[in-house]
């Protein structure tokens, strides 16, 4: 596969991002307009100076009429896309090659999602009409498949596994705890999340991340450019996605401890971005932590953790916000919330404030290489999305 | 003249104890949320067609159908995997429609097409009434043919229509009410001992000479009359599987039959009568070939396989009686008619495919191989009769379910083929990785007014060779 990468052809050079949470009084359109405002400030420019715009949401919105729209934007292009929880990077990663194409010079990708709407507990898809033979979990229970053939491959006994992916969800709340626009911004006792009632397998409540309502965006141009905007610029290493053929749906060697995609996607990510050693090179991660169990598993995918040792590493606090590689220092979709839709954008936005020394009390020292990561779907058939930002 | 060439019988995994709801001792069968008269038709009918010909003619009887109007008997015809040059019919109207159906496949026998009789119906009734108690669910599946392949040969019969008002229910009611039984019993009494003895009498076959005896009807009392009639002794009356299963509607008659033949010997002549509205009366008698045209399934093993605890209010539940708090969850969506029909055999047969260039199975079907990516070059193939293995499961306690929570599953089939797929009739602490588990027709929901069919997997009932 030829996948020659942009490695520091483009820059971040303004990012705006909404509070993520229970906005009863927001509308999609009002969440768009907070964090495209906080973006244009940024980066210290008017509306009428993006020249493009990508636009992220899976199911607020048809078209790229709805940020036109709420932003009245005069006739400039607005591609809407959807990947599922990666949707917001995808924005990213097309906002990111239109640029760094000549096609435009400053273009911004823009996610947002609302999800508090619907008054139905946990997420809701819409699908076309089928024949009504498509397995219906929810989204609990499709990565909660991942513990226990975890557990089983590496000889963890299940109780010393619900500890690791305890440790996962607290971790992320203490770092939620540090972030103003985090959706749950308070310590949790790791005795509660052990505690909780189960949801699906071994996951109980404080295993799953929350539904919330948010938007973050991102305004890119040329890396040569970025001076015009900002003395702090962030550049983009690799940009890298990978989609599956629902392998683990038909293949019966898929053993439900690791993501196909996620390995795809990280290979060509570290290749783009010259990265030998992921564990070392790789200073921080937001990775996508839709279940804990989930973190637990992208650790051995993207090469942090060997095989069947994430979860030594995660006891020994690696992955700590005050550890040696720090992973979802705001908090993770558990903590920060998930607005399917701006995520993506949400995890940019934690690189651009470590990297340009503004996370405040989350400022993790000298961070060299930052790297995002999401994941769509579930354990056998997704889509994954890496990026790789530096200074 | 013709016979009974093979036969399977189906009983739901659950049991209500009738001193849960007040009402005496004993237990009655009692189908799952996702069953309904349709796919328990299914299972009886599959063990009847098991290693057997091929039918022509696809009977159903039923007084619960799935649809009022819609085709019951071509969902079963499409689950048994049957082909569409098939003729079928329903009947309904009262539970003596399940004899009345065998008496209508015997004949097309005798003319020389082969039939597969189904009856099945699941039974309630007002809560506190005797019809709630009494009933029962079940199936019950007979293959019709030639006197010369018959495990058990017709040898005469009889049949009376007697208009009365017995039992009735009007078609937006749901329950149905019953005159006094002793006013039934005036009436049909003498339909029933008229019926039988003629029906002796075109068997040339005397009372004494009868084995078994079955006696289905809607009024206990006016079928209380006929061994004192016929002067049977006690041990000639066949077991009408009140206290392990109830009444079974439209499928009784043929389940108590069923049992009778899942032990009988060769020689044993067997009466079987059900009376509502009239009667119907046929007279069996069991040939050498019973030995080998007995099913994979019996009717005793159906009814010793069961979880016994389910409680009265989740059975009220179950079949929509009562009235209860919904989850946050979306209503679900109904299936849509040119999906379903593209992918009818996978649907309603199980039936998937293999690459015919490196054999990899895939569920469902596909036109790329995941293996070796050929495109275009595969096999259909039908999985329903093959068994699986859990190769991972969870507990969704978050998905709405009647019977929470929801196991769902990973389970690989022997010699390739893996599906995600949700267990049913199971005890949701047994549910462990390696376990072996067979596949099942169910109604897994209703959206929108459109019943949703598929397969779901389940613990084996029953051993079988």
């Amino acid at each position: 596969m030829a996948s020659h990468g942009i490695r520091d052809r483009v820059a971040i050079v303004g990012m705006g991002c909404t509070p993520f949470g229970e906005h009863w009084d927001k509308g999609a359109d009002d969440l768009l307009v907070d964090a495209c405002k906080e973006a244009y400030a940024s980066a210290r420019v008017e509306p009428d100076a993006v020249d493009a715009y990508w636009l992220g949401t899976m199911g607020s919105g048809v078209s790229g009429l709805l940020l036109s729209e709420a932003l009245k934007i005069r006739y400039k292009p607005v591609t809407r896309l959807e990947n599922m929880c990666a949707t917001g990077s995808e924005a990213l990663r097309n906002a990111a090659y239109a640029v760094a194409s000549g096609a435009y010079d400053l273009v911004m990708a823009v996610g947002v999602e609302k999800l508090k709407d619907s008054g139905y507990s946990g997420l809701v898809g819409s699908r076309p009409p089928d024949d009504g033979t498509l397995p219906t979990m929810t989204a609990p229970a499709m990565f909660s498949l991942l513990a226990p053939a975890y557990a089983k491959k590496y000889g963890v006994d299940e109780g010393t596994l619900k500890d690791v992916i305890s440790r996962i969800a607290w971790k992320n709340h203490v770092n939620g705890a540090k972030n103003p626009k985090a959706q749950f911004r308070s310590e949790v006792p790791i005795e509660k999340i052990k505690s909780s009632p189960r949801v699906a397998g071994m996951f109980g409540v404080f295993d799953c991340s929350g539904v919330s309502d948010g938007s973050a965006a991102a305004i890119l141009c040329r890396a040569e450019d970025a001076h015009k905007y900002t003395d702090k610029p962030i550049f983009i290493k690799a940009l890298a996605f990978a989609a599956g053929p629902a392998e683990g749906f038909f293949n019966q060697e898929y053993d439900f401890t690791t993501f196909q995609e996620v390995v795809a996607s990280c290979q060509d990510a570290y290749a783009q971005a010259g990265i030998r050693n992921p564990r070392e090179e790789v200073s921080m991660a937001e990775v996508h932590d839709c279940f804990t169990a989930t973190e637990l598993v992208l650790m051995e995918d993207m090469g942090f953790s060997a095989r069947g040792q994430a979860w030594k590493d995660v006891l020994d606090g690696r992955f700590d916000g005050n550890g040696p590689q720090p992973v979802n220092p705001d908090g993770g979709l558990k903590s920060f919330g998930h607005p399917i839709g701006a995520s993506g954008l949400r995890m940019m936005y934690e690189m651009w404030l470590q990297l340009r020394g503004e996370a405040g009390a989350r400022q993790i020292r000298d961070p060299k290489l930052g790297l995002t990561h999401n994941l769509g779907g579930q354990p056998g058939r997704c889509v994954s999305f890496v990026s790789v930002v530096g200074r | 003249m013709a016979g009974i060439t093979r036969y399977g019988s189906y009983v739901p995994f659950f049991r209500v104890q009738r001193a849960a709801f007040g009402a005496g001792r004993g237990a009655r069968a009692v189908a799952s949320h996702d069953e309904d008269s349709v796919s328990m038709a299914v299972e009886a009918a599959r063990d009847a067609l098991h290693g057997g010909a091929s039918p022509e003619l696809l009977l159903f009887a039923t007084t619960s159908g799935a649809y009022a109007e819609k085709t019951n008997a071509a969902t079963v015809q499409a689950a048994l995997a049957l082909p569409e040059q098939i003729a079928s019919a329903e009947l309904g109207g009262s539970t003596r429609m399940g004899l009345a159906a065998l008496g209508l496949g015997l004949d097309a026998a005798t003319a020389g097409r082969r039939a597969l009789v189904c009856a099945a119906d699941v039974v309630i009734g007002a809560p506190g009434g005797s019809r709630e108690s009494g009933g029962g669910d079940a199936a019950v599946a007979f293959l019709t043919g030639p006197d010369s392949e018959a495990c058990a040969g017709l040898l005469g019969r009889a049949s009376a229509t007697t208009e009365l008002l017995d039992v009735w229910r009007l078609p937006e009611e749901r329950f149905a009410k019953q005159w006094e039984e002793r006013f039934g019993a005036e009436v049909l009494g003498p339909a029933l001992a008229d019926t039988a003895t003629r029906a002796l009498k075109d068997a040339k076959v005397e009372p004494t000479e009868l084995s078994h005896v079955i006696l289905d009807a809607t009024n206990p009392r006016a079928a209380a009359g006929l061994p004192r009639a016929l002067r049977l002794k006690p041990e000639q009356l066949a077991d009408g599987l009140e206290s392990q299963v109830g009444r079974a509607g439209s499928a009784h008659a043929g389940l108590a039959l069923a049992n009778v033949l899942d032990q009988a010997k060769p020689g044993a002549r067997i009466l079987v009568t059900s009376l509502a509205d009239g009667c119907e009366a046929l007279v069996f008698e069991v040939t050498e070939r019973i030995a080998t045209a007995r099913p994979r399934h019996v009717v005793s093993g159906w009814i010793a396989s069961k979880r016994d605890d389910l409680a009265y209010n989740n059975w009220l539940k179950w079949r929509g009686i009562l009235p209860f708090e919904p989850p946050r969850r979306p209503d679900p969506e109904r299936p849509a008619a040119p999906p379903m029909r593209r992918h009818e055999r996978w649907k309603m047969a199980f039936e998937g495919a293999r690459c015919t260039r490196c054999q990899t199975g895939h569920l469902p079907p596909q036109r790329v191989c995941i293996h070796c990516g050929a495109i275009d070059e595969m096999a259909p193939e039908r999985f329903a009769d093959r068994g699986c293995k859990i190769a991972t499961f969870t507990l969704d306690h978050l998905a709405y379910s009647l019977q929470p929570p929801v196991v769902a599953a990973v389970v690989d089939f022997e010699g390739g083929g893996r599906l995600t797929c949700e267990l049913t009739d199971v005890e949701p602490a047994s549910v462990a990785i390696g376990n072996e588990l067979e596949m099942t027709f169910r109604r897994l929901y209703t959206g929108q007014g459109v019943h949703n069919y598929f397969w779901k997997a389940r613990p084996r009932r029953q051993a079988t060779a």
